[in-house]
Parts: structure tokens; C-alpha cells; sequence
């Protein structure tokens, strides 16, 4: 009985001791939040840094997914003494946390939707920051044959036509959208519930392992393809047509619609990805493994 | 099968180096689901107990719902503590969505219905004459309810752990409300997926094989207990 009751003693103390863990945890970060500005500071950046707010910055999971903001958002803590917390979604999430001022500033790429967002007063400011393009990759077999074309509308047509598999993220993400726009471009309609359509909802990486594994079309930002796919198993079938055209635009969130946004961090960041020395950064990125870019400077 | 040997041989790899921040990770899925438990606990193990002595009106219907809430997503559990969290959202203005302490909040709402509903089926198949004889012993309610515990340590002891084991390898309310912000609210499980999306499919693998070796750590502690229990 003594030896029982020692026990449960000490599996308490145990959770006791994972429990002040936790606590400790959240300490150590806020130190480390309340250090950063000072730790910019002492690194001398040019213009002292006004910074220390908590950002949070709602994206697709493109630019995440492919590391570009993992090289982008040290650089932009360090300079700022912000603290940027990503959250990585589709574009249409991205831009219904904008819509709610749950996120403070959005990096996103679904032009049309954008403009409805902006439309309905929804954001500050909108800039255009880069672009990249999207290409339509297949496993090796090419049912559709729509292998070297130019005219993304027809390759879709085709795969329809040969009732080939196609993948598609079918989560309302940017990609998702410049997909529905491409069947539109084709004389389609989206045909979901088609036996030889499939919707992932979930990320581009996700999606492409899906698409190998299937032998199966999908639609692609360049750079997640590039990080990600294996060539050989997902190949690129179809690039160069105007219509796969990928720009990224920067959205302050509307301070006006919604109290307690960081607008003036988001205001910062906003300026950073636009300042020279980001745009050559997001120019040389990926250039080392992939000797190409993946994301090409495209600034207002 | 090769994919299984690699995950070995990376889950290896990783222990031994503590690249990808894997003990950071490890610690930080301890902490929140630690704490997860004791909170669940706390909440639980008294709901527990009155729902099995207790007579009130709605006392069935009350397990019941525990019974259900041991089958609720946790996606949608987290869907629900981030409408609240949310800037947006009622709560919004105490800053928590994205942080530990919003997965604390999200996983205590996980367990507490499976530790309701473990311990009160645990005391409800202790022995009526042993309460009652409690009873005549003239124990007052506190003293009752304690005696009561402590019968039965066994049925609370299953309840921790199945507790535990709900919110340890649960992933979709802590992508939810933590986001899986790496350093700060990415989990065994979160960066799991991640890594499996990525393609990484030996290191996702490997991640997992450290999260079973913790439960299974735990798992064995809990035994001992059970075992010495049972003997006294």
C-alpha cells in the first residue's frame, strides 16, 4: 500500500514537473521575444528597428513549402525585431483570415480573389512582389500525349478528352484557382465528381506525391516541383503559355475593419519584401540547388 | 519495406544528432501534452465521480455525452477552441491562438471526456457494498469521495493513460490552434505530417517511432504502478 501510494505520488510529481516545464517553456519564449529588438540592435542595422510586434503572417503553402520564407523571415526578425508567426494555408484561407483580421498581412497568389478582397475593402494595400509559374508535371506515360505543348488550355482538354487522371488540390488555394480558370479556358467545366478527377485538399507536396502515385496530370507552382518532385517519376509535360503565369502579391490587412492588427509591423513587412536587397535575395533562392530561381523579383 | 528500414536508421540518425530540433520537438510534446493530461485530470476525475455516485436528473444523459465525446475529432475540437481564439473571435484579445497554451486548451478538451468516462465506468464497477461499507463507517463526503479514489486507482490510472494517449497522437486541433510554428507549437505529430507532405516519408516515419518509444516509456512507468497496485 505504501509502495502504491509512492508511486502515484510520483507519477504526479512527474506531470507536476511536465506541467512547470510547459510554463517554463512559454517563459524562455517571451524572453526570447523581449531580447530580439535588442539583439537587432546590437547588429547595427541601419535604421533602428521599431519593431517587437508579434506578426502574423497568413501565406500559401508555396511560398512555405518550397523554404522561401524560411530564408526570408530570419532575415526580417533580425532586421525589424518582430516576430512573425506563419501560418500556412491555401490562398482562399489565407484570405478568410484576412477577411476575419485574424492574420495581419497576407502573401498570396489568386489574383481574381484578390481583387475581391481588395473590392470589398478588405485590405490597405495590395503589391505585387514576384512571380513564378505554374506547369502542368504527369507520370511518364503521357496518356493524353500532351507532352512539349504550349497551350495549357488544350492539354487540359486533352486529359478530359482521354479521361486521364488529374489530380487537383481542390482546396480553394491559388493553384486551385488558376486550375478551375485553365478548364474554363478550355471550354470546361471543372468536372468534379468525374470519375478520373481527383481532389487532394491538401498541399502542393502532398498533392504531387499523390499525382506519381496515381499516374496521373497535376497542375504545379514551379518551385514546390522543383523542391519537392522527383523528375523522373513526375516529369514536366507543358510550360511557357501566358496563362500559367503566377504573381505574388503582398496584402496589408485593412487596420480600419478590425482593432488590435499589427498594422504597422505588417506595414514593415510589407516594405521588406519589396526593398532591393529582398527582391535579390528571392532572386537567388533555390538558384544553388536547382540552378534556376524558383521565385522571379516582379516588385510595384 | 526499404522505407521501414530507413525510418529506423533515421529515427537513429536524428536522436543522435538532434537535427530537424528533434529533441526540442520531443520535450515541447511532452510539456503540452503533460499538461493536457493533469488539467484533463483535475477537470475529469471529480465529473468522473459524480457521475457514478451522484443521483441527479440529466446523470445519464451526462455519460452519455462523455461516452460521444470520446469519438469527437480532435480537428473539430480545435476548430471550436479556434473560433474562440481567434483575434475574431470572444477571446481573441488574450493573444493565445498559436501558442502552447491554445493546444493545452484544445487537448484538455480532447481528454477530459475520455477521463470522465473512464473513470466513471471504473467506479460504477466497484463492488455497492464496498461504498456502502465506506458509508458505514461513518466517512464524511470528502473523505468518502477520497476512499472512494483511492479504490479505484486502477480504473484512474487507465484513464490517464487512455488520456494521454487521446492528445499525444492527436495532430489535427494542434495544426489547428497551434499552427505548427517550428521552435514554438510544432509537435512530434504536426511536424509528422509535415515531413510526410514534404515527401520525407523516412523521416515522418522516423519522428513517429520517437513519439511510440515516449508513449511506450510512459506506458511502462504506468505498469510498474499498476502492477505494485494490484500486489497491495
Amino acid at each position: 500500500m505504501r509502495r502504491s501510494s509512492i508511486i502515484s505520488l510520483l507519477a504526479a510529481a512527474l506531470l507536476a514537473v511536465l506541467l512547470l516545464g510547459a510554463c517554463g517553456d512559454d517563459d524562455s519564449a517571451a524572453e526570447e521575444q523581449g531580447t530580439a529588438p535588442a539583439t537587432a540592435a546590437a547588429t547595427a542595422s541601419p535604421t533602428p528597428p521599431a519593431g517587437g510586434e508579434e506578426l502574423i503572417l497568413a501565406t500559401t503553402t508555396s511560398t512555405d513549402n518550397s523554404g522561401l520564407l524560411g530564408v526570408l523571415i530570419p532575415l526580417y526578425e533580425r532586421a525589424t525585431g518582430d516576430h512573425v508567426k506563419v501560418i500556412a494555408v491555401g490562398s482562399g484561407a489565407a484570405m478568410q483570415m484576412g477577411e476575419r483580421g485574424d492574420a495581419d498581412v497576407l502573401l498570396v497568389h489568386s489574383p481574381k480573389a484578390e481583387e475581391t478582397f481588395m473590392a470589398a475593402g478588405n485590405g490597405e494595400s495590395r503589391k505585387r512582389v514576384m512571380y513564378n509559374d505554374f506547369i502542368i508535371v504527369g507520370t511518364p506515360e503521357d496518356k493524353a500525349g500532351i507532352k512539349g505543348g504550349k497551350d495549357a488550355a488544350a492539354a487540359m482538354a486533352a486529359i478530359a478528352r482521354t479521361e486521364s487522371s488529374f489530380i487537383s488540390r481542390g482546396d480553394n488555394s491559388g493553384t486551385n484557382a488558376a486550375e478551375k480558370d485553365l478548364w474554363a479556358a478550355a471550354g470546361l467545366k471543372v468536372p468534379t465528381g468525374a470519375s478520373w478527377y481527383t481532389e487532394t485538399g491538401q498541399g502542393m507536396e502532398a498533392t504531387l506525391t499523390i499525382t506519381a502515385e496515381r499516374k496521373g496530370y497535376t497542375l504545379t507552382d514551379r518551385a514546390t516541383w522543383l523542391a519537392t518532385a522527383d523528375p523522373k517519376r513526375l516529369p514536366l509535360l507543358v510550360e511557357g503559355d501566358a496563362k500559367l503565369f503566377n504573381v505574388y502579391h503582398v496584402i496589408v490587412v485593412n487596420p480600419a475593419k478590425h482593432d488590435g492588427l499589427h498594422v504597422k509591423a505588417a506595414r514593415r513587412f510589407s516594405d521588406f519584401l519589396l526593398a532591393s536587397s529582398t527582391q535579390k535575395t528571392i532572386g537567388e533562392f533555390g538558384k544553388d540547388k536547382f540552378g534556376v530561381s524558383l521565385f522571379i523579383p516582379y516588385p510595384d | 519495406m526499404d522505407l521501414i528500414f530507413d525510418a529506423f536508421s533515421e529515427a537513429w540518425r536524428l536522436l543522435r544528432t538532434g537535427d530537424g530540433d528533434v529533441y526540442g520537438i520531443a520535450w515541447r510534446t511532452l510539456t503540452i501534452t503533460g499538461s493536457s493530461t493533469l488539467i484533463s485530470m483535475l477537470i475529469g476525475v471529480p465529473i468522473g465521480l459524480l457521475l457514478a455516485l451522484g443521483r441527479f436528473p440529466g446523470q445519464r444523459i451526462l455519460v452519455a455525452f462523455s461516452y460521444a465525446g470520446m469519438g469527437m475529432p480532435p480537428v473539430v475540437a480545435g476548430l471550436v477552441v479556434a473560433i474562440l481564439l481567434w483575434r475574431s473571435g470572444p477571446l481573441g484579445q488574450l493573444g493565445l491562438i498559436y501558442t502552447p497554451g491554445a493546444m493545452v486548451i484544445a487537448q484538455s478538451l480532447i481528454a477530459t471526456p475520455v477521463i470522465v468516462a473512464v473513470t466513471s465506468t471504473g467506479v460504477m464497477a466497484l463492488p455497492p457494498a464496498l461504498r456502502l461499507q465506506i458509508r458505514a463507517m461513518g466517512a464524511g463526503d470528502a473523505r468518502y469521495l477520497w476512499l472512494v479514489a483511492r479504490e479505484a486507482r486502477l480504473p484512474l490510472l487507465v484513464a490517464t493513460m487512455a488520456g494521454f494517449g487521446a492528445v499525444v497522437s492527436e495532430v489535427g486541433a494542434s495544426t489547428v490552434v497551434g499552427g505548427n510554428l517550428a521552435g514554438e507549437t510544432r509537435v512530434l505529430t504536426t511536424a509528422s505530417v509535415l515531413e510526410m507532405s514534404k515527401g520525407n516519408f523516412g523521416t515522418a516515419l522516423a519522428l513517429g517511432l520517437i513519439l511510440l518509444a515516449i508513449v511506450f516509456a510512459i506506458a511502462v512507468v504506468l505498469a510498474a504502478a499498476l502492477h505494485r497496485m494490484r500486489r497491495a
